[in-house]
């Protein structure tokens, strides 16, 4: 359904010019969950804006459903890692919920439903009348998967979601995840750096090489559903392919690093 | 110090130092007995004949109107090309030394040519020179604010696909609002300076008229129950847009205090 043929990226031109994406091809399913991880700073946010049709790419192609993406697609919603810089605080909730419903075909009642199913499905109905700014972090962050919801996207693109919530919210907020995938339908596509969260979540893995990016390895997720935070988490596929994650992403650090070091050392220079 | 002991101060330094200045005027002006400065209690007796209400209809009510005028046509203008300008850096580009020449001019400099250009010393000319200089403080805020927008919100609005005009109205224009209301107020207190001085330079009614036509006929009274009048206007105008503010700018005190900048 979703299609990422031989994508690349480079900012900039002539001396200027970095090279952010080289080669990603990867597809997605119907339905199918995705998780995409890498070592920090390789491109996985330009990989993810590319794909949402908010970049342009500099080369290769993103195809929704066999169309080529070349501006942000009305069946594609985005949630961004900073939920307290997309949502609106001079609003309630709900307001920020309604926001991408308001120039929708849609009759007065339609879009009030849809704002209150989304907004029952992350579990905020007692808090549709709040400011964002009232909510906890992981709470705002349910308001931002809400809006996504009400949007009534098949496929949801999320950049880093959970990156700056505690680890116990950030469990709940994965269940949740895993629960609207099933009650919605929709096809999703997860940017992390969190090797466990995308173990956990995903029906594939794809791993990142570092900048300039390319795909290192797919691997296929075994691991039965539905998912459980204990139970999931203490099988041995789970360690087994957590490892091999892990061991494919330090192996891509260490040139990093060692590429990284000299560079302050050139600036004083 | 408590929080309920400092606001009890602030309070009394609020209404004790005037009290205080105006009862040194009195004992100093009585001890004078100089004719430039009358006594406080000749000013006040003034100020109750010319201002409660004899007057007011008059002088009070069009130099309000005026003030009222300018003020709305210059927020209305300044936010409607601030917005533009904010957006597009190729706008701000051509505009901005433009609007950097008008504004560094000093406003009795355009007072003459004002009257020229509209043919005109009543509300007009008023109303058109007190919303030109009025402009400045809105449409610069207003430009700041907007370009100010967290790219994130710009962003989210894109991958929703929003319309331009739902953009403006619902992103673009709430995330300015504090610094449009930041020009509003500077403006406002603005409009007090440019009634007076459009008044001053030439007019047939208003607060600033008053002020001329005492001073040139020696009338030392009206002369400064006009300037205690033109002072409580500013204050009281200032103190009714903090009530606005308040109103409008609730949620931006609440995500300040909540959200750590």
């Amino acid at each position: 359904m979703l299609e990422i043929n031989h994508l690349s990226k480079t900012y900039g031109t002539g001396a200027m010019a970095t090279e952010a994406i080289r080669d990603v091809s990867f597809a997605l399913g119907d339905k199918e969950f995705v998780c995409v991880v890498g070592p920090s700073g390789c491109g996985k946010t330009t990989l993810l804006k590319c794909v949402a049709g908010l970049l342009r790419p500099s080369g290769g192609e993103v195809l929704l459903r066999g169309r080529s993406v070349t501006s942000p697609p009305p069946e594609l919603a985005l949630v961004f890692q900073e939920y307290s810089r997309s949502l609106m605080p001079w609003t309630s909730v709900r307001n920020n919920v309604l926001l991408p419903l308001r120039h929708k075909k849609l009759s007065r009642r339609d879009r009030r439903a849809l704002v209150e199913e989304a907004i029952g499905a992350v579990g905020l109905d007692r808090f549709i009348d709040h400011y964002p700014w009232q909510l906890s972090g992981g709470m705002q962050q349910r308001v931002a998967i809400a809006r996504a919801l009400a949007y009534q996207p098949s496929i949801l693109l999320m950049d880093e979601p959970f990156a700056s919530v505690d680890a116990q919210t950030r469990g709940d907020l994965e269940d949740l995840v895993l629960q609207v995938r099933d009650d919605f339908g929709i096809t999703i596509l997860f940017v992390t750096h969190d090797i466990d969260e995308s173990v956990y979540l995903s029906d594939r893995i794809i791993v990142l090489t570092h900048a300039p990016t390319e795909v290192k390895a797919i691997l296929p997720v075994g691991l039965p559903r539905p998912r459980d935070q204990i139970e999931t988490k203490e099988l041995p596929e789970f360690s087994h392919l957590r490892a091999h994650v892990y061991r494919l992403i330090k192996r891509e650090q260490e040139p990093e690093a060692a590429v990284e070091a000299p560079r302050p050392a050139a600036a004083k220079a | 110090m408590s929080r309920r002991a400092y606001t009890g101060l602030a309070v009394a330094a609020e209404v004790a130092v005037p009290i205080a200045i105006l009862a040194a005027w009195q004992l100093w002006t009585v001890q004078a007995d100089n004719q430039h400065f009358p006594r406080l209690s000749t000013i006040l007796a003034e100020f109750q004949d010319l201002w409660l209400f004899a007057q007011f209809r008059e002088h009070v009510v069009p130099s309000l109107l005026r003030i009222g005028a300018g003020f709305g046509i210059a927020v209305l203008a300044g936010v409607a090309l601030g917005v533009p300008l904010g957006l597009s850096r190729r706008a701000r580009a051509l505009a901005m030394p433009h609007i950097e020449y008008w504004r560094a001019m000093p406003p009795p400099a355009l007072l003459p040519i004002s009257i020229v250009l509209l043919h005109d010393i009543g509300d007009r000319q008023k109303i058109a020179f007190i919303a030109f200089f009025c402009l400045f403080p809105v449409l610069l805020n207003t430009i700041d604010g907007v370009r100010a927008i967290d790219p994130t919100l710009i962003d989210t609005a894109r991958s929703y696909d929003i319309p331009r005009h739902e953009r403006i109205r619902r992103l673009v224009l709430p995330a300015a609002l504090p610094q449009i209301v930041a020009g509003m107020r500077t403006s406002l207190s603005l409009a007090v300076i440019m009634m007076v001085l459009a008044e001053y330079f030439s007019s047939t009614s208003g607060v600033g008229y008053v002020l001329l036509i005492s001073k040139n006929t020696f009338e030392m009274g009206p002369m400064w129950a006009a300037i205690l009048l033109i002072g409580l206007l500013g204050y009281g105008l200032n103190l009714l847009f903090l009530l606005f503010e308040r109103r409008v700018l609730a949620w931006h005190r609440g995500w300040r205090a909540a959200t750590p900048q």
